[in-house]
């Protein structure tokens, strides 16, 4: 994925609407998931729900410490995680290097370790630590009291 | 000697120590094939630095740190090594030496180099189990098996205290050793009292106010210090409980080092009837009265002198070697020696004679508040001696002005300030090229200057390899890094000391381990805590290591941290470069069954793995598993018996074997059944690296054991056990560890082999480069020569998998919602 729409990125970020009936997502169409699909493909920010409001996932105690979970998105899998801190940062589970599943690296600070080849990234802005150069796009996610609530991407 | 003898000289070498090696190869570099060699040591491993021993005690190095000359080293040089059997006797008329255990060989020149002993004082109770010397590395084991209150086979100490469990040790001696000694049981945990009989410690070393800000430093570290104290008596019945004074005070004590000297170790030159005075006479050329023998170290007396210092020893090996070597007609003169105290933190130098008396003329500097104390003494505008105290980064400028006996009275206003004031420039630019760096090795600045030039190091490991500088006591550490920097400029980096664990630390793995095993650390919290991490949770490469050190320190206590390990062993499965996984279950000894073929089948075809494919250790492995699946596929083949592999992980792998005796015509053993019991036993061990076992029932050795990480070779009579070696992209062939008669040898043998590596290994390193890096003589001197230390290490390894053995595939089968998505969204 490329990096993402900056008027999407303003519009999603500064005014987040929290869902009304915490714990239960959207229900979406058939029709809506291919077409969200496609749009993905094509890089479009024209997102359906997913972009445009919070939407809960679970709870901050499903993902351990210095670990990371999944979550299917029309984006593609995003990575979540949880810092030894208790914060919560999510991320394209797709190194930039050669694709590794960011979820399953070592978290460590605000960072994880790509289990393939090491790549570090940041999990606040999705930046590769030098000498590396890459990014991952990054998504909304929050927490509501201890529950996490994931919008579209940044 | 004949010199005319067609053949190479026979040299037999009585001493396998510093002075008996480093002539040695002094030897080599002039005449490598003048001699066939053989070495005697009575020690059962091959060379290390004596000098070290003192940051072995403290925690700071490791044995394996100190090897200076593993039993490759030998082979290497096609030199015979007998370790572990002492000279009895030497007859000189026929020219051949005698072991203690009986081996002979016969010699044209023969070079004594037995060292020396400590003094231990004639003391009632002196032989109470609890007296120790220091003089070598089984001393310092001793000590140290004090310093583990559970780890004494003669029960608790008896004077423990909740501040000091490990109880209390006494140090007799307040000289260099004794205060080394004391330092490193300090480490340790014991609470430490050094006596000394003489009003100031280290007094030929040391002026007094110098020695009153050492004893200061110690106290301050919470080692008492009594001057002026005789000791009457050892006390104790069947163990030593403490010691009395001569003037009536009773100290309680678990241990007594005597440190109050050494004596050379001449038995055997005066029962050869060599001239022997306090040592065996040597002249200048090194030969004794004997002109066949001759000697070097500390066990010589030349022109009266004896010798405990490194420095000197170092200049009798050249000049014993030019002489037998017939390279030069060279004489030995004895040159001024510095002393430093190796206790971390305590910067000394000392060197020449500070004591004034007539015609000398003291220059002093005191620094109260810096704790600092520098006193020259000139004589006849010499510099005649040295002691600094507190700071004593200008020594090798001083002890060059000492050893050059150059005229330093236009320097005289400004020499107390050392030369970045006297000299114009500072520490070690001002040194000129012929200024002696290394005084262990002899190793001048041009030369390091020359090394760096020439072969383009960047690293002080890489000056210590090429030059040996620093490679010895390391106390001119800091005068070879200068040099590096003042060679280098900014391209230098001086960090680069010890490797560190990561970037999170400049703790090495070493370190760390002593800490998490010596300050019961018990948490990767602790240990990022206790040792000062810069990060606030560790990385990705830190916090595995830590997480297996302190697996392995505490069994059963520590809790597994499965953040902070690999994606692999968190997952317990091999991911593939797609993201799947692949799945193998163990098939102990590489035997399986109809039912667990029929398991196996049946999961290939219930989710549809795409490939099933036998691998190189006897076993099946399924590829092509998504994480999703993992539970469901672990719980099917749990339901017909099959456990993990551990194919994943850095653990205990195979255990490969041939089918053996009971069914192949040349099998000797039943090494299946061999295999089997070795895996039964060792699953589910976690190591520092992967681990691979094989079991080959004959000679023609078909489960390729010799490239294993511990190789099983069944022979008529019993089992041959090979270590340490590895397929993958540098081969390496095992060395024979031992034979054996019985299988629960093979067991024991195994287990200890193991555990030792689980215990001294990095993590990341194979048992292959484990054993290159300490030698195989090591390995075999605590598994093989050493029974009990074998039962220990082979009794701490059961108690290990007492709690390792635990299926992680029915663990993990019941609580598989981690494996699944956290949610959908759309």
């Amino acid at each position: 994925m490329d990096d993402s729409n900056p008027q999407l990125d303003a519009a999603g970020r500064r005014h987040p609407t929290a869902m009304p009936g915490v714990g239960q997502p959207a229900p979406v169409s058939r029709n809506e998931i291919s077409r969200n699909e496609i749009s993905d493909d094509e890089n479009s920010p024209a997102d359906g729900d997913f972009a445009a409001a919070w939407q809960d996932i679970g709870m901050l105690d499903d993902i351990p410490r210095q670990g990371a979970r999944t979550v299917a998105t029309p984006h593609g899998a995003v990575a979540v995680f949880r810092t030894q801190d208790d914060q919560v940062f999510a991320l394209a589970d797709h190194c930039p290097h050669k694709g590794g599943k960011l979820s399953h690296g070592i978290v460590h600070g605000h960072a994880v370790t790509c289990p393939l080849h090491n790549w570090v990234i940041s999990l606040a802005d999705g930046q590769a630590a030098e000498p590396d150069e890459g990014c991952v796009n990054r998504f909304a996610v929050r927490l509501d009291g201890r529950c996490i609530q994931l919008a579209g991407p940044l | 000697m004949n010199m005319f003898a067609p053949q190479r000289q026979r040299l037999v070498i009585v001493g396998n120590g510093m002075a008996g090696i480093r002539t040695l190869e002094e030897i080599l570099t002039r005449a490598p094939q003048d001699f066939s060699i053989t070495v005697f040591g009575a020690e059962p491993h091959g060379n290390y630095n004596r000098i070290m021993l003192s940051p072995v005690l403290a925690g700071e190095k490791s044995f394996a740190d100190i090897v200076t000359h593993d039993r490759a080293w030998y082979a290497d040089r096609a030199i015979e090594l007998i370790a572990g059997e002492a000279v009895a006797e030497i007859d000189r008329t026929a020219r051949v030496v005698r072991g203690e255990h009986g081996t002979t060989r016969p010699y044209d020149a023969l070079l004594l180099a037995t060292g020396s002993d400590p003094i231990m004082l004639p003391l009632p109770g002196a032989k109470l189990p609890g007296v120790v010397g220091f003089r070598g590395i089984a001393d310092v084991e001793a000590m140290l098996a004090y310093c583990r209150p559970d780890g004494r086979a003669d029960g608790p100490p008896a004077t423990r205290s909740d501040a000091h469990p490990s109880g209390n040790a006494v140090v007799i001696g307040g000289g260099l050793l004794g205060l080394e000694a004391a330092h490193g049981l300090s480490r340790n945990g014991m609470a430490v009292t050094v006596l000394h009989l003489m009003p100031t410690l280290m007094e030929r070393q040391l002026d007094p106010v110098s020695a009153g800000l050492l004893r200061a430093d110690l106290q301050a570290r919470g080692i008492a210090v009594l001057t002026e104290v005789n000791t009457r008596a050892i006390l104790g019945e069947d163990r030593v409980t403490g010691v009395a004074l001569a003037d009536g005070r009773e100290l309680p004590a678990d241990l007594i080092v005597m440190a109050v000297g050494i004596r050379p170790s001449v038995i055997l030159p005066r029962a050869a009837g060599l001239a022997v005075g306090r040592g065996v006479q040597v002249d200048d050329a090194m030969r004794t009265s004997d002109p066949a023998i001759y000697a070097v170290g500390e066990c010589v007396e030349h022109r009266g002198a004896v010798f405990g210092l490194v420095a000197p020893i170092w200049d009798m090996a050249k000049i014993c070697a030019d002489n037998m070597t017939l390279t030069a007609d060279a004489a030995y003169v004895p040159a001024v020696s510095g002393t430093r105290l190796k206790v971390t933190g305590i910067d000394m130098f000392s060197a020449g004679d500070f004591s004034g008396g007539d015609g000398a003329e003291a220059i002093v500097l005191r620094d109260d508040a810096r704790g600092v104390h520098k006193r020259l003494v000139l004589r006849d505008n010499k510099l005649a001696g040295v002691v600094l105290y507190g700071d004593a980064a200008d020594s090798g400028w001083y002890f060059d002005l000492l050893k050059t006996g150059a005229d330093v009275s236009a320097l005289r206003d400004e020499l107390i300030f050392g030369p970045s004031v006297a000299g114009g420039t500072s520490g070690v630019e001002a040194l000129p090229d012929t200024a002696e760096i290394c005084g262990c090795n002899g190793v001048s600045k041009g030369k390091i200057l020359a090394a760096i030039a020439e072969h383009g190091l960047t690293t002080l490991d890489a000056v210590r390899a090429r030059t040996k500088a620093s490679s010895s006591c390391g106390s001119c550490t800091c005068q070879v890094e200068a040099l590096l920097q003042f060679a280098l400029g900014a391209d230098y980096d001086a960090t680069s000391k010890v490797k560190p664990l990561c970037k999170c630390t400049s703790e090495g793995h070493d370190a760390v381990r002593a800490a998490i095993r010596d300050r019961r650390l018990k948490s990767i919290p602790a240990v990022l805590r206790a040792l000062g991490w810069t990060t606030p949770d560790g990385c990705a490469s830190c916090r595995p290591a830590l997480n297996y050190y302190l697996l392995c320190a505490w069994p059963g206590e520590y809790r597994d941290d499965a953040q902070s390990r690999f994606v692999n062993e968190r997952m317990h499965a091999n991911i593939q470069k797609d993201g799947t996984f692949s799945v193998i279950p163990r098939m102990w000894g590489g035997v399986t069954s109809a039912a667990e073929l029929r398991a196996i089948a049946d999961a290939v075809e219930r989710y549809d793995i795409p490939t099933v494919k036998v691998t190189g250790g006897q076993r099946i492995d399924m590829l092509g598993v998504t994480r999703e699946q993992l539970p469901h596929v672990w719980r099917d083949l749990n339901a017909a018996g099959l456990v993990s592999g551990h194919a994943y992980g850095k653990a205990l792998r195979t255990v490969k074997t041939c089918v053996g005796s009971e069914w192949c015509r040349f099998g000797t053993q039943d090494s299946t059944a061999m295999g089997i019991a070795l895996e039964k036993m060792c699953w589910g061990s976690w190591t520092p690296h992967k681990v691979k076992l094989a079991v080959s029932g004959c000679p023609r050795n078909c489960a390729e054991a010799t490239i294993k990480d511990f190789g099983v070779v069944a022979v008529d009579s019993g089992w041959e056990l090979h270590a340490a070696g590895n397929g993958g992209i540098k081969v390496r062939v095992t060395d024979l560890l031992a034979k054996v008669a019985t299988e629960a040898e093979v067991l024991e043998y195994c287990g200890a082999y193991l555990q030792l590596y689980r215990e001294e290994a990095r993590y990341l390193e194979r048992t292959a480069h484990w054993v290159e890096r300490v030698g195989i003589d090591t390995v075999r001197a605590r598994v093989v020569d050493d029974d009990a230390n074998r039962a220990a290490l082979h009794e701490r390894f059961l108690f290990a998998q007492s709690f390792a053995q635990d299926d992680p595939w029915a663990r993990e089968a019941a609580t598989r919602t981690r494996f699944a998505d956290l949610a959908t969204v759309e």
